[in-house]
């Protein structure tokens, strides 16, 4: 199974019915997938907040949602995800495409890079990073873990993990 | 008419619908006249107002009523081609349009200047856009709701406020009487 099959599976596994992107580049394939899933609706939104805002009012609705999107989001949506994501306490599953990391060709992305670990960090956000494409044999769990905590979490992937860039 | 008055004429509409509010004035004023465990306060996040009914009306079944403001459209203007794009028919978006940015002391807009946000979502794609006056507001979300249509309204009014008090509920009791409540209504 590919990675990018092995994820979307894994979301449908865990329910998630809801899903919003903003692409990149690295995210192409599995964007492809979701669009491709016939149980899972995919809602394109023009910026990360506006994601956010359609995740919360879809999982009040009833269907788990999620977030793909690129990691020079962290500083688009920071107070999103303070005053509606974690303030009202809603689970929100964030793959994030981990620019600016080993394998960039675009130096601007690694300005944000150096940022985002510490970011999340400081926002109190459970962070897991996926550097070889075997570490996404723990999407399951990262799932399974954050409808258990009702919390924001983040899963990095960088280039290595999507076999280059 | 100002805003406040505006939601006092809609409260018999919007009463047993699901309801999302805009943060600040708009959330504070419905808590205040007409709180119920259909209505989602929104304590922070400008802008989102919108993105968030929609969210719901996309994910269940009953109708579901987003309380906005032009400013916090101003805010979020991806929200109207999103909107466009993907059609609720159990979605109302109401746009109260008083050309401020009444829960920070009314300064002016561009909605309130060159900016119609009615031309806005129709050229976004929205195919029910409606502008009605403040006096029109109830029979025209009367209409929307009864249409079976996911409709944007553009309700006309003037700006300026009234002394309201800033909603003291907890964020995760708002969430959760709302869940239950639409949840019940899904069954």
């Amino acid at each position: 199974m590919s990675v990018n099959d092995k994820i979307v599976a894994d979301f449908v596994k865990h329910d998630v019915e809801f899903i919003t992107t903003v692409p990149c580049k690295q995210l192409g394939g599995v964007i492809d997938a979701v669009e491709k899933h016939p149980d899972i609706y995919h809602i394109p939104s023009n910026k990360e907040d506006e994601g956010m805002g359609l995740c919360a009012g879809a999982y009040m609705g009833g269907k788990r949602s999620a977030i793909i999107m690129q990691n020079t989001a962290i500083g688009v949506t920071i107070n999103t995800l303070v005053t509606l994501i974690q303030y009202y306490r809603m689970p929100l599953p964030m793959l994030i495409s981990y620019r600016g990391e080993l394998l960039e060709p675009v130096a601007c992305q690694v300005e944000m890079a150096v940022h985002t670990k510490a970011l999340l960090a400081q926002l109190n956000i459970p962070t897991y990073h996926f550097h070889k494409q075997d570490d996404v044999e723990e999407f399951d769990r990262i799932l399974q873990y954050t409808y258990m905590s009702n919390k924001p979490v983040a899963i990095l992937t960088d280039a290595s993990f999507w076999g280059g860039y | 008419m100002i805003r406040s008055e505006v939601l006092k004429t809609l409260v018999p509409v919007l009463s047993d619908h699901l309801t999302i509010m805009n943060i600040g004035l708009p959330s504070q004023e419905m808590h205040m006249m007409d709180d119920q465990p259909t209505n989602f306060y929104m304590l922070g996040t400008m802008g989102l107002a919108s993105s968030i009914g929609l969210g719901v009306a996309l994910a269940q079944k009953e109708k579901v009523v987003a309380i906005d403001g032009d400013g916090s459209i101003l805010t979020n203007m991806g929200t109207l081609p999103t909107i466009a794009n993907n059609v609720a028919d159990n979605f109302v978006l109401v746009i109260i349009d008083n050309g401020s940015y009444g829960s920070t002391g009314d300064q002016p807009t561009y909605a309130g200047k060159k900016t119609e946000l009615a031309d806005c979502a129709k050229a976004a794609g929205c195919e029910n856009v409606v502008i009605c006056q403040a006096e029109e507001a109830a029979d025209t979300l009367q209409a929307a709701l009864d249409s079976d249509k996911m409709t944007i309204m553009v309700v006309k009014c003037e700006s300026g406020n009234i002394k309201v008090p800033v909603i003291t509920m907890d964020p995760v009791v708002i969430k959760d009487r709302f869940m239950k409540t639409i949840a019940a209504r899904n069954a």
